[in-house]
């Protein structure tokens, strides 16, 4: 599915690439002991060495390191086992060393993929160019009082990964489906929560746009963008004006800009001439990072199934097709949910259960896999009273709204609601009878030739029957009456 | 014998035989600061509640027999060295009245010890400097006199304060840190031994940061022995630092009885030149002759890139700086100039809170670190850098030490070389290569200029060899008998 904007030239496509800040899970940060929780009272989680007082010193967290290491594995790139800190030099406020130590030459990982589907079923491979470690920054808060800014140090020094993709992606939906999938990658491996209201995932968008068979124009940055739905507008709303500045004669400057959500629009922050000369060199306070193949091989060990490889298995394994895989897999909780339900289940019909009316409840309730009111137990107790004919179909869907009220079993409810179908042929013979009786015009009509009427006695049964019956013995009953006379 | 003339080592036997307390030693240490320091500016604070406090503790320890290995022994500690509670200047105004909540790992392992901290010693602002005129409070005067002449000679830099507190008997050692040859110079200026560790022997946590990939801190003393005995508990691998290394430390005290027989002794011919003054080459032939009679072979050996040295030093250390003098922005501590913007804030505190010394060397950095200039000067200087280390590492492989001069010179007048930063530069040029390979060197007192004033002998080692530093250092101080004292001392001429 080619994406593209009709301009007064001709055709345009868009190339893009975005860089992900993802905030690493780990209890300290980078360089300090310091915690990492979200929300404290500012200025409350600084260890001396975040605030760069004099003579502190950095030493770097190994937990960060294997956080890194697990994404690289995860996005099948290269780990690096040399990869180097370097120091970027900058002065501002929530910046207290007046440098943010990252990792510019040398990152600890390098190429990888990741794999993206789209609407209509089809996939692409994007690039990834490399993922590197690097401090998050403090926070100024300029909106606290109308002369002085306040700073909060909480976040500064803060491992992030930033991760860079190949400029391969070409229209909003693939950096949507990008960045999607990215994040379910990371939050299967508990490497970054991916949670963009709280800035642990933020995004840099970088966009050009070109005619058919050209090279690259010169792109513009689009900085920190916080949600998926504004990264595909930025990328529209920044591909327009380009197209609107090459078109009207014009030529697209470097620079980096801000989206503005509410006017749907891109403003520039400052251009190429205005940019920082951050000085780049190695940090002395610290050692080359140097990984041992052992220890990169154990933390492949421990690995989760990941999102594609597990969507496969259920496909293979549970026969599902891959769109329903495809949800099923979206969220770790949800195929672990599903899991239990299908386990030793007709699979396709867990599937349906899970994605239709599980889905639709917790929709309608706001509650989320985790506070639901009815377990992956409980929903393969109900799928168990329909294998073994206790209830049809049509009641366990009753029977499910009930246990999403209740939280009760499926059991319990059946039992107190007696809603058990009948399997009694005399008992559905005598409702047959009963149906018939109460509409000879239809029979009459049904003996004409209007065959369709089947599906109306049928229901009349059930509705006689209180939808207890079950389905098979009503459907057969009525035949055999039919054909009987 | 007074007691401000008394060794580390002669003061530690004393206090355990009960002949004298530490209370006594503090007190007879307290009062030559008082005499002396108002000329000699050795001390920009000076602490003498804490030190009879931790004099008491000592007497305490000394007791009940848990002393520890410098129990009582009265210290300066140069002032960028971070203290817990006691203000900490880095001799620069950009820190105002610093007070730091925490204690360097360097001075906390003296504490540890039973050490008694006098105060801390005035140095060039922010370890910058080779002669200790670029301090925010005020030059410190060399204790040591020309022959016939009354002029102020500096002491030497950066830790000029520590060492000037140990010559004129003010203190009986002095910690120092040492980029460029701010431990070696000052002792050859001063009539010290002092020894600069190999990189990450000494933990760097809590030292205020000069040029993080050669800061080294290492003791004074006015002997050999007194030194080991220092740097056996300064020394130690530390966890908050990433660059300390994970080694035992030797007992160094002991590595100083082994003597140099068998021992192969190199003299780097790049370090000779046409403009070395006589005596100077002179004293070095003497002390290889020395190191010969003591059984030691004697061997020419080349380090090509020697000329590199002082060019190199004086890209990396101020390109490393300028990053490192990032963090005085007058936001979070420290000296606050300004009333604007955060760019006025940062424009004003640092021009009000630098001095011109720490200015020149913050731009030669930024330049070099710049884009379009980073590949001809900074990474440049990190391939010549590797070049000097390979040369040492190779003559290493021929000998087991070097023998050098420490500085070109005896110590200098207060004013003289100031209008001229590079001829001030070219004190460094035979202590800075073994800082570029973190290497252990070591100055010795080895005699007397025509002036009359102390001249050292620098023996460099291999990485983390300082006891065969050690032992060389031992047979020449044995040799020069080096006994001449400073016009101005303790007990003495004021």
């Amino acid at each position: 599915m080619s994406y593209s904007i009709e301009g007064s030239t001709g055709t345009w496509e868009i190339v893009c690439g975005l860089e992900v800040h993802a905030q690493v899970i780990s209890k300290s940060k980078l360089f300090s002991g310091a915690a990492t929780d979200f929300g404290a009272e500012p200025n409350t989680q600084v260890s001396l060495v975040d605030a760069a007082f004099p003579g502190m010193l950095p030493v770097l967290n190994r937990e960060c390191v294997a956080q890194a290491v697990r994404t690289g594995l995860g996005l099948n790139a290269q780990i690096n086992l040399v990869s180097r800190f370097d120091r970027k030099n900058y002065f501002y406020a929530d910046l207290p060393s007046g440098y943010q130590i990252s990792q510019f030459a040398h990152p600890i990982v390098g190429k990888g993929e990741v794999e993206i589907e789209l609407a209509d079923g089809s996939t692409r491979q994007i690039g990834v160019t490399r993922l590197h470690l690097e401090q998050d920054a403090g926070k100024s808060l300029h909106d606290q009082d109308p002369a002085r800014s306040f700073i909060d140090l909480n976040r500064c020094g803060v491992a992030l990964m930033e991760i860079v993709s190949e400029p391969d992606i070409r229209s909003p939906e693939e950096a949507g489906a990008y960045l999607r999938k990215l994040r379910t990658v990371l939050r299967y491996l508990g490497t970054c929560d991916g949670n963009m209201d709280e800035g642990s995932m933020r995004a840099d968008v970088n966009v050009s746009v070109r005619h058919a068979g050209e090279g690259f124009r010169t792109r513009c940055e689009v900085k920190n963008v916080n949600s998926i739905r504004f990264v595909m507008q930025a990328i529209e709303a920044e591909a327009k004006r380009q197209v609107e500045v090459w078109e009207s004669g014009g030529e697209v400057h470097q620079e980096t800009r801000l989206f503005d959500p509410a006017r749907n629009e891109t403003r520039s922050m400052r251009s190429k001439e205005d940019a920082h000369d951050y000085r780049y060199f190695p940090d002395p306070d610290l050692l080359p990072l140097v990984l041992e193949d052992a220890w990169v091989e154990e933390l492949r060990t421990t690995l989760p199934e990941l999102p594609d490889a597990k969507r496969s298995r259920f496909m293979r394994e549970y026969g599902l097709p891959v769109y329903d895989s495809g949800v099923l897999v979206a969220e770790q909780s949800v195929a672990e949910f599903y899991e239990t339900v299908a386990r030793g289940r007709d699979a396709r019909l867990a599937a349906n259960w899970v994605i239709g009316d599980f889905f639709a409840a917790l929709n309608r309730t706001g509650k989320t896999i985790e506070t639901s009111p009815v377990s992956a137990a409980s929903l393969g107790g109900l799928l168990d009273l329909i294998a073994d004919n206790t209830i049809n179909g049509r009641i366990a869907k009753d029977v499910f709204e009930a246990m999403v009220e209740t939280g009760a079993s499926a059991l319990k409810i059946v039992e107190e609601r007696g809603l058990r179908q009948v399997t009694d042929t005399g008992a559905i013979d005598d409702a047959v009878e009963k149906v018939f009786h109460a509409h000879p015009d239809k029979l009459a009509e049904y003996k004409a030739g209007k065959e369709k009427l089947f599906g109306f006695f049928v229901g009349q049964v059930m509705k006689a029957m209180a939808g207890k019956g079950n389905p098979a013995l009503v459907n057969e009953a009525i035949k055999k009456r039919l054909v009987g006379g | 014998m007074m007691l401000t003339d008394f060794s580390i080592a002669e003061a530690r036997d004393a206090l355990r035989a009960k002949k004298v307390s530490a209370r006594e030693l503090t007190a007879a240490h307290l009062d030559a600061v008082a005499a002396l320091n108002p000329r000699l500016n050795a001390f920009i604070t000076v602490t003498p509640e804490l030190a009879e406090r931790q004099a008491e503790a000592a007497d305490a320890a000394i007791a009940s027999g848990t002393a520890g290995a410098l129990a009582g022994i009265p210290l300066a500690i140069k002032d960028l060295f971070c203290t817990e509670g006691v203000r900490t200047t880095a001799g620069s105004r950009i820190l105002g009245n610093f007070v730091p909540p925490y204690e360097s790992t360097v001075s906390a392992n003296l504490l540890r010890d039973g050490a008694v901290f006098l105060g801390k010693a005035n140095l060039d602002e922010f370890a910058m400097g080779s002669s200790n005129m670029t301090s925010a409070f005020g030059a410190v005067e060399n204790p040591w006199k020309r022959r016939d002449s009354d002029a102020a000679l500096v002491p030497g830099g950066s830790s000029g304060g520590s060492a000037a507190a140990v010559s004129a008997r003010m203190a009986m050692g002095a910690t120092g840190t040492d980029t460029g040859g701010s431990i070696r110079q000052p002792a050859a200026f001063c009539g010290l031994a002092g020894i600069k560790p190999s990189y990450g022997r000494c933990s760097r946590w809590g030292v205020v940061a000069f040029a993080s990939s050669l800061d080294q801190p290492g003791p004074f003393a006015r002997s050999v022995r007194d030194c080991a005995i220092l740097l056996g508990s300064m020394a130690g691998f530390d966890a908050k630092d990433s660059t300390s290394v994970g080694m035992a430390v030797p007992d160094y005290e002991a590595a100083c009885r082994r003597g140099v027989r068998g021992l192969r002794i190199g003299v780097p011919r790049e370090y000779r030149n046409d403009n070395m003054p006589e005596e100077i080459e002179k004293l070095w032939q003497q002390g290889l002759a020395w190191l010969r009679d003591a059984g030691a072979e004697i061997v020419d050996v080349s380090l090509p890139h020697t000329k590199y040295g002082l060019a190199t030093y004086y890209i990396v250390a101020p390109a490393e700086a300028s990053s490192n003098l990032a963090r005085y922005d007058g936001v979070r501590f420290g000296l606050r100039a300004g009333d604007g913007d955060l760019t006025d804030i940062y424009e004003r505190t640092r021009a009000a809170g630098f001095g011109a010394e720490v200015k020149r060397r913050i731009m030669i950095g930024t330049y070099v670190l710049s884009a379009g200039y980073y590949d001809a000067y900074y990474l440049r200087a990190q391939k010549v850098r590797a070049l000097i280390l390979k040369d040492f590492s190779d003559a290493f492989t021929q000998v087991d030490a070097l023998l050098t001069p420490t500085a070109p010179s005896a110590a200098f007048a207060q004013g003289e070389k100031m209008d001229d930063p590079v001829a001030m530069y070219l004190n460094d040029i035979f202590t800075v290569p073994a800082s570029m390979a973190g290497v252990p060197a070591m100055s010795v007192p080895a005699g007397l200029s025509a002036q009359g004033l102390p001249l050292g002998l620098q023996v460099i080692g291999r990485p983390y060899d300082e006891e065969t530093v050690f032992a060389v250092s031992q047979v020449i101080e044995d040799s020069a008998a080096f006994s001449a004292r400073p016009a101005v001392i303790a007990g003495g001429r004021a």
